[in-house]
């Protein structure tokens, strides 16, 4: 986890820059994604159109959302489900604690959910003697290797065939190495089997939780999710307090927008649309069911009218696959449970800008991510919001930290190039002074950084000015 | 896609910091492509930079006063012409956010219309036709992310570039991908900035182009700047300063 000032962004970002292994890794199955994507919405202004609606569900949803949670929590609990708040981490992990307590109960097995990463809740349970099982296969493997997800969809992705095969033949008792697929499957598939008929408690997220029914949906392509929230007798579901929507009929274009996005599947294997616990007479499905909705700053996020739009994520992570800084860095290097483009936005404001603000240099604001995002959050903007906010404190700042970069030399610099370039005769003897000096400009500050990988920019002996005076260009 | 500008009488040039101090032929370039078509072309001599470097940075205050700035040298209500994908993406997209609650909305709001990339203006409202007068050459294009995402002006580049009969283009593998520069972020971030400028070597040496050529002087300044560094024989060139040097040979 990170320390007080957070993780060493560029050093972790420059270790996986030189690891191949990791970059061919994350080059090849970022292109596949991309392509898949592509396949799935060919038909442009289709796909533009079914954005704009999701962006227009999740807006509505926001603009009223402590009512919808208020509905949703009433419509839950009509329909026998235990509605649990947590404004902290903590509060949300002690939840789960007093439940599994509750049962006596010692084994846990988890559906994929970035909520309960974001809690650090397998640390948190480990440490009360509980043990919490990954059951997505992705984030089976990386719990073997005790490594964190590297993508928020697929937690595994910047393992190759090779490396699964000797992790499971390093951890797992009695298994021989072997890469077949089909093999590693069926070894991950025969261990977890037995974890799933063991456990007391399962755990999962939530991709939507619908107020005006009180439905809590899952979707998922292993059918663990499935697994997990029917076998065990108890089922808790963890979600962020923005996963409300407000009606059923909003769960169809976020559905279509979600998987085409992530995995560029019309729909997943399995869908899972929770209301109830087991109800008299049914023969399966868990005795209880418990949501636990939580908090951790996304309040304070949706009091800013710009910000908020950070809350309409649906967690598809397309903007990692198509972020060219997260395909060559991988998702470790940004040292929060949320990388990508998503998580340059969302730790910064969730962990505060002293321990997260790097983050938000570390785009070309290329756009690459805005263009693909189903609900249209304005990523490069809400970076250039953070940036700004990351050096001044005076504006009606709702950002932890705000200001907290403010420093005498760059304030200096951009007071000096905002002279430069709203005085003109400052401006051309400075454009004369540069082309003099030309190669003989000392290679220190950002010239340093830049001539790393290049060589210097050269400065021209006749600026565009002069050459357009001597060709007698009209003025004004 | 609505109707085709009509050609204007006079039009404002916006020639950019970069071309000014490191690539004043390519401005100067499509200029001359502007006015060769009939075209009479000012250029306010007080004009500078469109602020973007300081609005990407974090420091909006300096960016708005460096905008206005430039917003009042071009007064008279012509279409302004500008080379580069991502100033014209500034001028045109990020002022009105940059002035959003600003007593000068309107004013920047009037400036924004009028702002068009100079590869659309040669090709929309100019209708070019060109007359290749070089020798045959293999080049490649880089699409700069703002060029082709916010200004949506790629085809009409390539079509200018297509229009050369001399000229064969072989497209990049990942055409679509950011070169690393994003201004200070080459600086702030040097090493990844570092790690996708030499991704977008290895693509353009893979094309067996000789020339990279690309509407936006930040990238190519990144570019060119590898590519020298590693000694990659390729040159790369504004696209004006290419067509104007094609069609107007010595």
């Amino acid at each position: 986890m990170p320390n007080d000032t957070g993780p060493n962004f560029q050093q972790n970002a420059s270790r996986a820059l030189n690891d191949k292994q990791l970059r061919k890794n994350f080059k090849f199955a970022m292109g596949n994604f991309i392509l898949k994507r592509k396949q799935i919405f060919s038909d442009e202004s289709k796909t533009e159109q079914l954005r704009q609606i999701g962006n227009d569900i999740k807006r509505r949803a926001l603009s009223q959302l402590p009512q919808l949670l208020e509905q949703l929590e009433e419509k839950c609990t009509q329909n026998g489900i235990q509605v649990h708040w947590a404004e902290t981490l903590s509060e949300a992990n002690q939840h789960v604690l007093r439940i599994m307590q509750t049962h006596r109960a010692t084994r846990l097995v988890k559906g994929k959910s970035m909520v309960s990463e974001e809690m650090g809740l397998n640390d948190f349970l480990q440490k009360k003697g509980i043990e919490a099982r990954e059951t997505d296969l992705g984030e089976f493997i990386i719990q073997l290797n005790n490594e964190k997800p590297s993508h928020i969809i697929v937690p595994a992705i910047h393992k190759n065939k090779k490396q699964i095969a000797q992790i499971f033949h390093e951890k797992l008792s009695d298994t021989p190495y072997t890469e077949d697929v089909e093999e590693l499957n069926a070894i991950a598939r025969e261990t977890l089997r037995k974890k799933f008929f063991d456990a007391q408690v399962g755990l999962s997220g939530v991709n939507f939780a619908v107020a005006e029914t009180g439905t809590l949906c899952l979707i998922e392509n292993e059918g663990n999710g499935r697994m997990s929230t029917t076998v065990p007798p108890v089922h808790i579901a963890v979600m962020g307090l923005e996963k409300v929507v407000e009606k059923l009929a909003d769960v169809p274009p976020l559905l279509r927008l979600l998987t085409g996005s992530a995995t560029g599947q019309l729909i997943t294997t399995y869908v899972n649309m929770i209301t109830s616990p087991r109800k008299d007479g049914e023969r399966d499905g868990p005795r209880e069911v418990h949501l636990i909705i939580l908090d951790n700053g996304r309040s304070k996020i949706l009091s800013d009218p710009q910000l908020r739009q950070t809350l309409q994520c649906i967690r598809c992570g397309t903007c990692l696959n198509h972020c060219p800084v997260y395909t060559r860095i991988g998702g470790h290097a940004y040292g929060f449970v949320y990388p990508g483009p998503i998580g340059k936005i969302l730790n910064p404001q969730i962990e505060g800008l002293k321990k997260a603000g790097e983050l938000a240099t570390a785009s070309s604001l290329c756009e690459a991510c805005a263009e693909v995002c189903p609900v249209k959050i304005p990523i490069p903007q809400l970076l250039r919001r953070l940036r700004n906010e990351s050096y001044a404190s005076d504006s009606f700042s709702t950002v932890k930290d705000s200001g907290y970069k403010k420093n005498l030399i760059e304030t200096i610099a951009w007071k000096s190039w905002e002279m430069m370039n709203t005085h003109p005769l400052i401006n051309t003897i400075g454009q004369k002074i540069m082309s003099r000096l030309g190669a003989q400009i000392p290679k220190i500050g950002p010239l340093k950084q830049w001539t790393r990988h290049r060589t210097a920019p050269k400065f021209a002996s006749k600026s565009l000015h002069q050459l357009i005076d001597e060709e007698g260009i009209q003025d004004e | 896609m609505s109707h085709d500008p009509q050609k204007p009488e006079k039009v404002y040039y916006f020639g950019t910091c970069l071309m000014d101090t490191i690539y004043p032929e390519a401005g100067l370039a499509g200029l001359k492509l502007i006015q060769h078509e009939g075209v009479q072309v000012i250029f306010p001599r007080e004009q500078s930079c469109c602020g973007q470097p300081a609005y990407n940075s974090g420091f909006p205050k300096e960016a708005r006063k460096v905008a206005l700035t430039q917003v009042r040298l071009f007064t008279e209500n012509y279409p302004i012409v500008v080379p580069s994908g991502s100033c014209a993406a500034m001028m045109k997209h990020h002022y009105p956010l940059l002035f959003a609650g600003d007593a000068n909305l309107e004013l920047i709001q009037q400036f924004s219309k009028r702002i068009v990339e100079l590869s659309e203006f040669l090709v929309r409202t100019l209708k070019i036709k060109m007359e290749d007068r070089g020798q045959p050459i293999k080049v490649t294009w880089h699409s700069s992310c703002h060029a082709l995402r916010e200004m949506h002006i790629i085809e009409y580049s390539k079509s200018l570039i297509r229009q050369l009969q001399n000229v064969e283009l072989i497209e990049l593998q990942n055409e679509h991908e950011c070169c690393g520069f994003g201004g200070t972020f080459a600086i702030k971030q040097p090493n990844i900035s570092g790690a996708m400028v030499s991704d977008k070597v290895a693509d353009a040496q893979q094309t067996g182009a000789e020339r990279l050529l690309a509407g936006d002087c930040g990238c190519l300044m990144n570019i060119s700047g590898a590519m020298d560094y590693q000694k990659v024989p390729v040159r790369s060139q504004h696209l004006a300063e290419f067509i104007w040097e094609r069609t107007h040979a010595k």
